[in-house]
């Protein structure tokens, strides 16, 4: 059985935004205008998706398919670039972003496409792009969470990491401490939403075919698989970003180059062979 | 032995300097004037123009941790990447170690220690000790005696001036012009990113 929801049913559910906006509003959190900004850009931005994927799944194009593919991998190697504290001079965050993004969100929706779920014909939008959704967006937490310790590491460890390129190390063995700790550090989340589902959360997916009304046991067969496409995926994002990293902070020199790295409040671009930096002594 | 020439980037230089084997070169200067850069130049720890060479070895013509393996640069703060001490040695250099380490009056059970442990004069000496144990052609030392007592540093002095009876050069930076007497051959004095014969 599907239940069909219309408009009073999803109108009661928004008066729970309500309720919080005047909560907001009587305890003097200012949160009211975001909230029910944030409630309204949410109802447009899903209609709109809604409509778009319908279209889409009409057609049943390979190129509608594919440029809507696109469009998400763009948005999520956005959201990869920008999240990190620190940004790499000249794009380079995006550059990352967008190299990991694409090859595991593709690699790892193509496996499933092809292996387990196996529509047909095997492009099929309705399970390409809503898989293609859900990869991406373990793949970006990942990468970006990759990301942001490597960097933040890197600056806080800038002298140690430099005492052991003084010694004669190379800047792999120098960086092999931030990396591993970046590596792990994007698949925490992963490793934390597979030992909490089904104990402390029931995960979306599995909830939304349960409410779907699939059963319970194919529900949860499907999560499975899902876990493991999103561990798969979220791994490999998050090693090769911080590959990628560690390969843009050093040069063929082994040298440590924080010039290409800026901090948010100096996004300044550095002429690229210019000297770093310590000018004490 | 080591030719530095026309060596800059945009914080210092160009340099011109020659070291030769066994030789102590100190250089003198307020902070700032650019005394790091010349070092971490030469180490090529940062971008820089011009030309180095060891022993008639141009620089670019080695990997950068094979040079930095003969031309060992020792910052003024030294940075540790682990806790215990032990950890910042390779074990094949562990006998070296055991050997410099009283003569820098450091016990050998300092290797066990918490490196956050130890005062801010033992961490230095036992900078130079792992410095030392890669077993450099050439040692940049940038104010290598700054948190030490008279005994530590006279400890610091005997034991480059012996390595340097062994062949090390030195370029030494430092605050004290009575130790740039002692230990230099040569003292310059680095006055806004130059070098001028003292």
């Amino acid at each position: 059985m599907t239940i069909h929801l219309d408009t009073l049913d999803v109108g009661v559910a928004a008066l729970l935004v309500l309720v919080n906006a005047a909560a907001s509003l009587a305890l003097g959190l200012q949160v009211h205008r975001q909230l029910l900004w944030s409630a309204f850009r949410m109802v447009v931005q899903l209609l709109l998706v809604g409509l778009v994927l319908r279209a889409v799944f009409a057609a049943s194009s390979v190129p509608a398919t594919l440029g809507i593919v696109a469009l998400m991998i763009l948005a999520a190697a956005r959201e990869v670039a920008v999240r990190p504290r620190q940004r790499l001079a000249n794009g380079g965050n995006f550059r990352i972003g967008a190299l990991v993004v694409t090859v595991s969100g593709i690699v790892t929706v193509a496996l499933a496409l092809t292996t387990a779920i196996r529509p047909v014909p095997w492009h099929d939008p309705r399970y390409a792009i809503p898989l293609m959704g859900i990869v991406l967006g373990s793949v970006l937490n990942s990468a970006s969470l990759g990301l942001d310790s490597f960097f933040e590491d890197v600056r806080a460890r800038r002298s140690a990491i430099e005492a052991r390129l003084a010694l004669g190390d190379s800047a792999r063995q120098a960086l092999a401490v931030t990396v591993q700790a970046a590596i792990r550090r994007g698949m925490i989340p992963l490793v934390n939403q597979m030992s909490a589902a089904g104990i402390i959360t029931l995960p979306g997916i599995m909830t939304g075919q349960l409410l779907a009304g699939m059963d319970p046991l194919e529900a949860a067969k499907y999560q499975i698989l899902l876990l493991f496409l999103l561990s798969g995926a979220g791994g490999l994002a998050a090693a090769g970003a911080v590959w990628l990293a560690a390969r843009s902070v050093t040069d063929e020199r082994d040298r440590l180059r924080v010039d290409r790295l800026q901090a948010p409040a100096k996004r300044r671009v550095r002429a690229e062979g210019r000297g770093t930096r310590s000018r004490a002594g | 032995m080591l030719r530095v020439r026309q060596l800059a980037n945009d914080f210092g230089g160009p340099f011109d300097l020659d070291l030769a084997r066994g030789e102590c070169v100190a250089v003198l200067g307020a902070s700032g004037a650019g005394k790091s850069v010349l070092l971490r130049l030469i180490a090529d720890m940062d971008v820089g123009t011009g030309a180095v060479t060891l022993d008639g070895l141009d620089r670019d013509r080695t990997s950068g941790p094979q040079w930095r393996r003969r031309v060992v640069y020792q910052a003024a703060e030294p940075a540790w990447w682990a806790p215990d001490a032990a950890a910042h040695f390779r074990p094949g250099d562990l006998a070296q170690v055991h050997a410099l380490l009283p003569m820098l009056g450091l016990s050998l059970d300092l290797m066990d220690v918490d490196i956050a442990r130890l005062s801010t004069g033992e961490r230095q000496r036992l900078a130079l000790v792992r410095s030392l144990a890669v077993g450099p052609d050439v040692l940049l030392l940038d104010e290598p005696t700054a948190s030490l007592d008279a005994a530590s540093t006279a400890a610091v002095e005997a034991l480059l001036r012996e390595r340097m009876d062994s062949g090390l050069a030195v370029l030494l930076v430092t605050h004290s012009r009575e130790q740039a007497a002692r230990m230099g051959q040569r003292t310059f004095d680095m006055i806004d990113g130059a070098l001028h014969p003292a």
